[in-house]
């Protein structure tokens, strides 16, 4: 990701935190988005004539005598489409920026894009029902743009161009359309996060209220108003578009419809074709060992790419038995992390676990940290895990330290961070991403409730969590790192029964 | 950052997104024509005539043909484009053949065209033509005075014996 993009992000850290950042869960402010479109617009239907001669009048009723509820709720329903739109385009251009359209997640990537389509379709018929002079340009612009297409047996323009009024069955269309889009855009968003474990589809509290709070001030600072009644016969010299989502109108008169047609097209296929030319080296893929494996299942529930499925076994042994799909494993090792045979303390000369990384195995695992184990000298001593993802570790090895890299921290088993205070650390470091930025979703999360225990594998009660310390520092913050190591040391050598090697 | 500087922070980075949400609802107005500017819009569907005679099969060709298909009149479906012409005051602004719809081109074709027109009197003219053998047999001409802000839409009926002025 672009490196002002990450200041620019850390910064909103320092205002909102990380879990109320709007730019860390625009994803999640869409599913907000869309369900303050739902309740708005749900009131705003009630009270809506649906009548081509009615629609009109009964919106400028809302708006005008009932400025407190309906009027406020109108506004809101537009801001938050607005919003809608600046959160997708944000969310679209963040993954984009992060390369998270390659192999295993592309098919969140493709799936996304026509939610694009749903989302400007749902907005620009949303502005025809109010039926004023906006609404019958937007509608005469669209008939345009579809025309350019031959489908239908009459053109649609003729509807608006007053050789033929628009009738109240039309009229009816519009509205069911501003009721299907929507649910078509919901069922896409939901198909678009299927591949995803444990997806935020909620902001957090603090967020949520931001949001709605900036919508509300939004409708009252400035109210939504109708233009004049929808009239083909007269056009207004300025019209107020909703730039947000009508942009393509001016662009299509200023260029023509077969242009903007060439345009779409061309963006939707280059969104669409981006995973297929962008896929990079083949990645390594967890596998699973049948053997060592009885089927517990929390590999499945923390794989944060849904790539571990739960299946009767094979072998014709009662039980279930895990299976790894290639195409959506990222090889983050979290599996691995995740099982009850990953344990060190296992009496066996090869540490075979139920599901492991072919090139990262969890028996080359606790080799490295015997290593680094032996490597330990001075008081206190402490054994970093370092995800590689994270701030750079290299200059936290020295006297005193050593450092056992990770692809991700998410791959630490629990039991390993004992091992190490039994073998002789006197403290643990967990180095993992930054809060919000975990290259695979979920690593840091899961370590941390995996400590807390409040998630299977979690660290035994009995281990002192006074020696044990979650840093999570982002790539280029090494300083924060190594202070983090410092404090922790402190904190060891404070200790009175200080007796760690 | 403690909590109050935290809240005047998020407050001073949530309103100009509010402002921008604002602004860009409405903001920059959009000028569909000039102020001083009516529009003129063409728009008609009309189905062109056949573009070949119907031919008489012979005795001979009918016999051939299966007993449900010996229909007397052998009628090519295809039909003439359209000619569209419309003059304002002393300029031709659209001159334009309209293929029919349809693989066959045996459907209507159907004519979509806007203009903006300045302000005032105007020589208006708009030729059609429908048949084998070019020219135009529907021409209709009328002087009106299009006020500023004004759409006047030419459609075709031939019920109500062709161009029909609507403003």
């Amino acid at each position: 990701m672009p490196g002002l993009w990450v200041a620019f992000e850390r910064m909103l850290d320092r205002a909102f935190g990380p879990a109320a950042n709007p730019l860390r869960n625009l994803g999640a402010l869409g599913f907000l988005l869309f369900w303050v479109l739902a309740a708005s617009g749900i009131y705003l239907y009630v009270r809506f004539d649906t009548s081509i001669e009615g629609a009109y009048a009964s919106i400028q009723h809302l708006s005008r005598a009932e400025w407190y509820l309906g009027g406020v709720l109108r506004s809101v329903h537009r801001y938050a489409a607005d919003a809608f739109v600046v959160v997708t385009l944000a969310h679209l251009a963040r993954e984009w920026a992060a390369g998270r359209f390659r192999r295993f997640r592309a098919f969140s990537w493709i799936s996304g894009v026509p939610l694009v389509w749903l989302l400007y379709a749902s907005g620009i018929v949303g502005c025809w029902l109010v039926w004023d002079q906006r609404a019958l340009f937007s509608a005469l612009a669209t008939a345009q743009w579809l025309d350019v297409l031959g489908l239908g047996a009459e053109p649609m323009t003729r509807n608006f161009v007053g050789v033929g009024s628009v009738g109240n069955r039309l009229f009816s269309l519009f509205v069911f359309l501003h009721v299907g889009l929507p649910l078509a855009l919901l069922a896409g968003m939901w198909v678009h996060v299927q591949r995803l474990g444990r997806p935020r589809t909620a902001p957090s509290r603090a967020l949520a209220l931001g949001m709605l709070a900036m919508l509300l001030a939004a409708a009252l600072a400035s109210p939504v108003q109708s233009a004049a009644p929808a009239d083909p016969t007269h056009l207004p010299a300025m019209l107020e578009l909703d730039w947000f989502v009508l942009f393509a109108h001016p662009l299509m008169y200023a260029t023509s419809p077969g242009a903007l047609w060439v345009l779409v097209g061309v963006a939707t296929v280059a969104l669409i074709a981006l995973p297929r030319f962008a896929r990079g080296a083949a990645p390594v893929t967890a596998q699973v060992s049948r053997a060592d494996c009885n089927g517990c299942g929390r590999c499945v529930a923390d794989c944060p790419y849904q790539a571990v499925l739960l299946g009767p076994r094979s072998d014709g042994r009662r039980g279930w038995q895990v299976e790894v799909l290639a195409k959506r494993c990222a090889a983050c090792g979290i599996c691995a992390g995740a099982c009850p045979s990953s344990t060190p303390f296992r009496s066996v000369r090869e540490l075979v676990s139920g599901i492991d990384l072919p090139d990262l195995k969890v028996h080359d695992l606790r080799r490295r940290l015997a290593q680094a184990l032996a490597r330990l000298a001075g008081r206190p001593s402490v054994l970093v895990f370092a995800c590689a993802q994270a701030a750079r570790s290299d200059g936290l090895a020295g006297p005193g330290s050593a450092v056992v890299g990770l692809r991700c921290l998410g791959m630490l088993p629990p039991s390993f961070v004992e091992y190490a205070l039994r073998r002789g650390a006197g403290g643990v470091l967990l180095l993992g991403c930054r809060e919000g930025e975990c290259a695979y979703r979920l690593g840091t999360d899961l370590t941390v409730a995996r400590l807390a225990g409040a998630r299977e594998p979690h660290l035994r009660a009995n281990v002192p969590r006074s020696r044990v310390r979650v840093a999570t520092c982002g790539a280029g913050e090494e300083a924060q790192a190594a202070a983090e190591l410092v404090q922790l040391r402190r904190a060891l050598a404070r200790e009175p029964d200080n007796a760690h090697a | 950052m403690k909590r109050a500087p935290r809240l005047v922070a998020q407050v001073a980075l949530y309103v100009p997104l509010m402002a921008l949400l604002g602004y860009l609802s409405t903001r920059p107005q959009f000028s569909v024509i000039a102020p001083d500017e009516a529009l003129l819009r063409l728009s008609f569907i009309h189905a062109a005539h056949r573009a070949h005679a119907c031919r008489s099969r012979s005795a001979a060709e009918l016999a051939k043909l299966p007993p449900n298909m010996r229909a007397p009149l052998d009628c090519p479906r295809a039909r003439v484009p359209l000619r569209v012409e419309l003059q304002l005051d002393d300029r031709v602004v659209l001159e334009r053949e309209v293929t029919a719809a349809g693989l066959r081109h045996d459907g209507e074709a159907t004519v979509y065209f806007r203009t903006a027109v300045p302000a005032g009197r105007h020589l208006i003219a708009v030729r059609m033509g429908d048949r084998p053998g070019g020219g135009f047999n529907y021409t209709r001409t009328a002087t009106l005075d299009l006020a500023a802000g004004s759409a006047l839409v030419i459609d075709f009926d031939p019920a109500k014996g062709g161009f029909v002025f609507r403003s």
